[in-house]
């Protein structure tokens, strides 16, 4: 196997262009896949966010007692498709106001604990369910109003599914379009060292001693690529995380878990293996016949 | 060492051997000669299993190669040494490398390969050499590493396909010589050949064929 490494590091060395070419097409590839992967982490990740925040507010009507509220909550709790409910009264409302509006202390001012009315906050296990829940709790004679900006979720929801859909497609493409482009280079440099093949063979190299430095070439292009392209991410995601960090404002993605970039990593590299070893294994077997 | 019985070889309906046999002992040096198209090449071919005979069987020692599976013959073409005409030597690699390669393939370590690489580059006097390219050879030093590559791993046999069909009568009968010397090392040489002169002069076993045929096999013949 030794051998196999030392055959195929010379293969890569006396056709430096091709080595580029296959290591560029490679690197394209899985830069697409690893910033499909980021972004499709990083919707799924806002999106949970905002699934885990309270996603409807139900207000009550002036005079509505605890006792009204304590019974509106405990047949939420009982309802399987509601994951949270959490009581806000008159005074944590107007301390959720006051906080909210630190900077200008003559709105706080302005606003007494009894012109807010007592709210129930609610989070459903499926987006989708946070309207029918507003419906029905719209019924009750103690309910003045329901407030649902499910449009954030739905957007969010929209966003991942798109990002999944097209992401996976083109990354799909391009593995294959990676996986085509080495069978083409690894079969074009068999074709080049037909005479060297042939010279292995009446010197008796068994096939694996002629295969494997093609199958190790393949693999080397596929890795390579792919930890450059992970390289050139981590880069780019750490240079944009100041503004990014800014821009998803309570949002906390950022800065990105390195574990969990040393697993896109580790996962790129295996696919980077896979591909290659593929491209690399189907270019032998079409093009060398032993 | 090597019996052909029966062997013949059909190529759509061309009989490139017809019915050859033919025993070759151990540590013999046998000439074949024959016009251009007579079965010379394909003879030594069905020899390293490149061409599988249409009947017949070959013995290499007490195995019938004819029936060697795929994965088999090359175990069979480490005991056979091959020297081309053309030389078939590998253009990016230096005289030393190109040597080197029957004893990669054969899986010895650096140290080794250093070794024996390079007393065979001595005994066949082309050392200095070593580290040119075969561009920057001349025909003789050439057929000289082609040579040194076939024989570095100790084969038990040697086969020359017209090995000094490109050469000037000079250095053709310094790859002669050559041969020779491994010859008495107790390499059995089986040497397909044009050349009358070098025929004429070793007087060695010499096997004639003519349209696949052997028409004459003599043991210190003469090729006329």
């Amino acid at each position: 196997m030794n051998r196999a490494f030392q055959f195929a590091k010379r293969n890569i060395r006396r056709t430096p262009f091709q080595a580029i070419a296959a290591i560029m097409v490679m690197f394209l590839t899985f830069l697409a896949l690893i910033i499909f992967l980021i972004l499709a982490a990083g919707s799924q990740a806002a999106l949970r966010y905002f699934e885990s925040r309270p996603q409807a507010i139900v207000f009550f009507k002036e005079g509505t007692t605890n006792q009204d509220i304590s019974t509106i909550e405990n047949a939420l709790k009982q309802e399987p498709r509601v994951i949270y409910t959490k009581y806000i009264s008159k005074e944590a409302a107007l301390k959720i106001y006051k906080d909210e509006n630190k900077s200008d202390p003559a709105l706080a001012e302005l606003v007494t604990a009894s012109i807010l009315p007592a709210s129930l906050e609610i989070s459903t296990k499926n987006p989708e369910d946070l309207s029918i829940m507003a419906e029905t709790l719209k019924k009750e004679p103690v309910v003045d109003s329901v407030a649902v900006p499910e449009d954030v979720v739905q957007t969010l929801t929209q966003i991942t599914t798109i990002i999944r859909t097209v992401g996976g497609a083109t990354v799909g493409f391009l593995m294959v379009f990676a996986t085509l482009v080495i069978i083409m280079i690894i079969g074009f440099k068999i074709r080049l060292k037909r005479n060297e093949i042939e010279i292995l063979r009446l010197l008796g190299a068994s096939p694996g001693f002629i295969r494997n430095p093609f199958i190790i070439e393949g693999i080397f292009y596929g890795a390579i690529g792919a930890i450059f392209a992970w390289i050139v991410s981590y880069t780019m995601l750490w240079y944009f995380t100041p503004f990014l960090s800014a821009y998803l404002e309570e949002v906390k993605l950022l800065p990105v878990n390195p574990l969990f970039m040393l697993e896109i990593l580790g996962s790129s590299i295996l696919l980077a293996v896979i591909v290659g070893g593929l491209g690399s294994f189907s270019a032998v077997r079409r093009y060398l016949k032993i | 060492m090597i019996r052909f019985e029966n062997v013949s070889k059909k190529y759509g309906q061309t009989l490139a051997l017809d019915e050859i046999n033919l025993e070759i002992k151990q540590g013999e040096f046998v000439f074949v000669v024959g016009t251009s198209g007579a079965g010379k090449s394909t003879l030594l071919r069905v020899l390293t299993r490149e061409i599988l005979p249409s009947n017949g069987k070959v013995m290499v020692g007490n195995t019938d190669i004819t029936k060697y599976k795929d994965k088999d013959i090359p175990l069979l073409r480490r005991k056979i040494g091959v020297v081309f005409q053309d030389f078939k030597l590998l253009d990016d690699r230096t005289v030393f490398e190109n040597v080197a390669l029957t004893l990669e393939v054969l899986g010895k370590n650096d140290e080794e390969i250093a070794k024996t690489v390079e007393h065979t580059l001595k005994l066949v006097e082309i050392w200095d050499k070593r580290n040119l390219f075969p561009r920057q050879l001349s025909g003789g030093e050439a057929q000289r590493t082609a040579i040194a590559r076939a024989v570095v791993g100790k084969p038990d046999i040697l086969l020359a396909d017209e090995p000094t069909g490109d050469l000037d009568p000079k250095t053709a009968w310094g790859v002669i010589q050559l041969l020779n010397e491994i010859n008495s090392w107790g390499t059995t040489i089986l040497m397909a050949t044009h050349n009358q002169e070098i025929v004429n002069t070793l007087k060695r076993r010499v096997i004639v064929i003519k349209k696949g045929k052997i028409v004459k096999d003599s043991k210190e013949g003469k090729y006329e």
